[in-house]
C-alpha cells in the first residue's frame, strides 16, 4: 500500500514536471543540455510558443533527403487550414451562391421579367462581333464546367458521394480534376481575349455614376441611360477581368505546387484563395445568367446572334444607340456593313 | 481498444535513419516516397536535437477533413489509414497536415501526381489483412500480426516509441522524472490537441 502510494506520487511528479516544461523542467533541462545563448533551442514546447509569434510558425529543420519540404517538422497551420476549410470555406461558398439564387428567385417572383416596355421594332442592331461571341461562350462554357468541377472538389463529399457511392465517386472527381486543370486553359485564354475586346466600353464614366444612383433601374421603373455597357455589366466585365484573372494565376500556381509558389503557407493560401475568388464569381456569374436569359427580355440575343433589337437596345443602352446611329463620329463602333438609321 | 501514437524522445534520437530505413525496407517504399524522415532541428547548434517523423495519426485528423473524396478512415486503434483506390492524387492532404507526411508519386504534377502514400502505422490498408494485394498497396500490416510498427521496434536508442498514447506516455514520463530533463513530446500538442505529454 505504501509503495504503491509512493509508485503513484512518483507518477504524478514525473507528469507534473513533463506537464510543467516550460517553466519547470525546460530551464534545467536547457541549463544542462545547452548554454542560455540559444534558448528556446532543445524544448518542443518553448519552440512552438515561440515559433507562434515568428514568421509562418513552421518549425523547420535539416533532412539528408532530397525532397526538402520535408525539412518542415511540423506546420502547426495545417489545423489552420483543417479548420478554414471545414468551415469559413464552406460558408463563403453557401451563403454566396446559395445567397444570390434567393436573391435572383426573389427578384423574379417580385419584378418578374423586365421588358422591353415599347415593344419590338423588329429591327436588329449588331451589338457584338462573332470573336466577341466566340470569346464569351470559350469563357462562358469553360467557367461553367470550371464551377462544377471545382465545386465538386468542396461540396461533392457531402452532396454527391452518398448518392453515387465511394467507387463512382472517385471515378467521377479524377476525370472532373483532370478536365478542371484542362480547362483553366480554354478560360484564361477566354478571360484574356475579353479583356482585349471589351476594354474600350468598359471604362467608368459618368453615365455609370447616374446608373448607379438609380440602382440601374431594377428597382422601380427608371431606366438610366447608358452606352455600350452600363454599370452593372462593367462591374461584371472588371469582376472577369480581376476575378478571372486571379482564378487563372491561383490556379496554375495549384497545377504546379512548389514549383512556382514553394512554401507550404503559399500553397495553402492559394488553394484558400482559388476558393473563395471562385465562390464569390459563381455568385456574380448566377446574377450575369439570369439577366442574359430569363431575367430580361431581348438581352439574350445580344450575345447569341450579335444582334439585339433596336427598341431593346434604345431602352437599355440609348446612349450607344446614339453613337451607332451616328456613323460621323469617330469613336462609333459601326461594324463593317451596317446599315445607318432609315437605310433599309 | 489501444489509442495507437507515436511518440519521439528526441533527447535519445541520435539521427541514425534507422527507423527511416526499416519503414523502407518492410514496406518496398519505392525511391523518393518518404514514410518516415529524421528532422534535425538547431544542426550543429547548442541544443540541437533530431525527431523522427512520420503520420502522427492525428485527433481530428485534418487529412481526413479536406479530403475531397473521404477516402480516409480512421480504425478502432487510432490509426488514421487511407483508400488507394478512392485517393485521386488532388494533394491537399499535403496543405492540411501539420506533419508533411502525405507523399506522391509524381513530382511533375499536370494531371496528376498518383495516388497518395503515407506511413499506415504498419496497419495496412482497406484490403484484408496481409493479402498480396494490401501489401502491394499500403506494404505490410505489422498490427494485424500483433506487431508494433518496425520503424520504433528497430530503434537503436528506443527513441521512437509506438504504442498505446497512454503507456508511451508514462514511459517517457518516466524517463523524463529520472534523468531530469526532456525536451517534450514533437506534435503532440499539434496532433492531439488535448492530450499533451511531455
Amino acid at each position: 500500500m505504501n509503495r504503491f502510494t509512493l509508485k503513484l506520487r512518483a507518477l504524478l511528479a514525473a507528469f507534473v514536471i513533463c506537464l510543467g516544461a516550460a517553466t519547470l523542467g525546460a530551464p534545467n533541462a536547457l541549463a544542462q543540455s545547452a548554454p542560455p545563448a540559444a534558448p528556446a533551442a532543445a524544448h518542443e514546447e518553448v519552440l512552438f510558443r515561440y515559433l507562434q509569434t515568428q514568421g509562418s510558425g513552421n518549425l523547420v529543420g535539416r533532412v539528408t533527403i532530397p525532397d526538402q519540404k520535408a525539412a518542415t517538422l511540423i506546420q502547426p497551420r495545417g489545423r489552420e487550414f483543417q479548420d478554414i476549410w471545414r468551415g469559413p470555406m464552406k460558408w463563403i461558398a453557401a451563403a454566396s451562391i446559395i445567397g444570390m439564387i434567393v436573391l435572383v428567385g426573389i427578384f423574379y417572383a417580385v419584378k418578374g421579367p423586365i421588358r422591353t416596355t415599347s415593344g419590338y421594332a423588329g429591327r436588329l442592331i449588331q451589338r457584338f462581333r462573332s470573336i466577341d461571341v466566340f470569346a464569351h461562350w470559350l469563357t462562358a462554357g469553360s467557367f461553367v464546367l470550371l464551377a462544377i468541377t471545382g465545386l465538386n472538389i468542396t461540396f461533392g463529399r457531402y452532396l454527391l458521394l452518398p448518392l453515387i457511392g465511394p467507387e463512382a465517386f472517385t471515378a467521377w472527381s479524377e476525370a472532373a480534376k483532370v478536365a478542371h486543370n484542362f480547362l483553366g486553359f480554354p478560360f484564361t485564354l477566354g478571360v484574356l481575349l475579353m479583356f482585349v475586346l471589351f476594354l474600350k466600353d468598359n471604362i467608368f464614366d459618368k453615365t455609370d455614376l447616374r446608373w448607379f444612383a438609380q440602382g440601374g433601374g431594377m428597382i422601380g421603373h427608371a431606366h438610366p441611360p447608358a452606352r455600350k455597357f452600363n454599370g452593372g455589366q462593367k462591374i461584371v466585365y472588371w469582376a472577369t477581368v480581376f476575378g478571372g484573372g486571379a482564378l487563372a494565376v491561383t490556379g496554375f500556381v495549384l497545377m504546379f505546387p512548389f514549383q512556382i509558389v514553394t512554401s507550404i503557407d503559399g500553397m495553402q493560401l492559394t488553394a484558400q484563395l482559388h476558393g473563395i475568388i471562385a465562390f464569390l464569381m459563381i455568385a456574380l456569374i448566377i446574377g450575369h445568367i439570369y439577366l442574359g436569359s430569363i431575367g430580361m427580355e431581348g438581352a439574350f440575343s445580344a450575345m447569341w446572334s450579335g444582334k439585339v433589337d433596336l427598341n431593346w437596345a434604345k431602352e437599355h443602352h440609348p446612349l450607344w444607340v446614339e453613337e451607332m446611329m451616328n456613323p460621323t463620329r469617330k469613336d462609333s463602333s459601326l461594324p463593317t456593313g451596317a446599315k445607318g438609321a432609315g437605310a433599309d | 481498444m489501444a489509442r495507437m501514437k507515436f511518440l519521439c524522445d528526441a533527447d535519445r534520437c541520435i539521427e541514425c535513419n534507422a527507423c527511416v530505413t526499416a519503414c523502407k525496407n518492410e514496406h518496398e517504399v519505392p525511391w523518393g516516397i518518404n514514410r518516415r524522415r529524421v528532422v534535425t532541428i538547431n544542426d550543429g547548434k547548442p541544443g540541437e536535437r533530431s525527431i523522427s517523423m512520420a503520420c502522427m495519426h492525428c485527433t481530428d485528423a485534418p487529412c481526413a477533413a479536406v479530403c475531397p473524396v473521404d477516402c480516409f478512415y480512421t480504425t478502432a486503434d487510432g490509426v488514421v489509414l487511407h483508400s488507394k483506390d478512392l485517393c485521386i492524387g488532388c494533394g491537399y492532404c499535403f496543405y492540411a497536415c501539420p506533419f508533411g507526411a502525405p507523399q506522391y508519386p509524381r513530382l511533375g504534377n499536370f494531371g496528376s501526381r498518383g495516388k497518395m502514400d503515407k506511413c499506415t502505422y504498419c496497419a495496412g490498408g482497406p484490403e484484408a489483412d496481409n493479402t498480396p494485394a494490401e501489401y502491394a498497396k499500403y506494404g505490410s500490416n505489422r498490427l494485424a500480426e500483433g506487431k508494433l510498427p518496425a520503424c520504433a521496434e528497430m530503434c537503436s536508442t528506443k527513441a521512437l516509441l509506438a504504442g498505446d498514447g497512454d503507456i508511451i506516455a508514462q514511459i517517457y514520463a518516466e524517463r523524463v522524472s529520472t534523468r531530469g530533463y526532456g525536451s517534450g513530446a514533437w506534435g503532440w500538442r499539434t496532433a492531439y490537441k488535448d492530450m499533451v505529454a511531455g
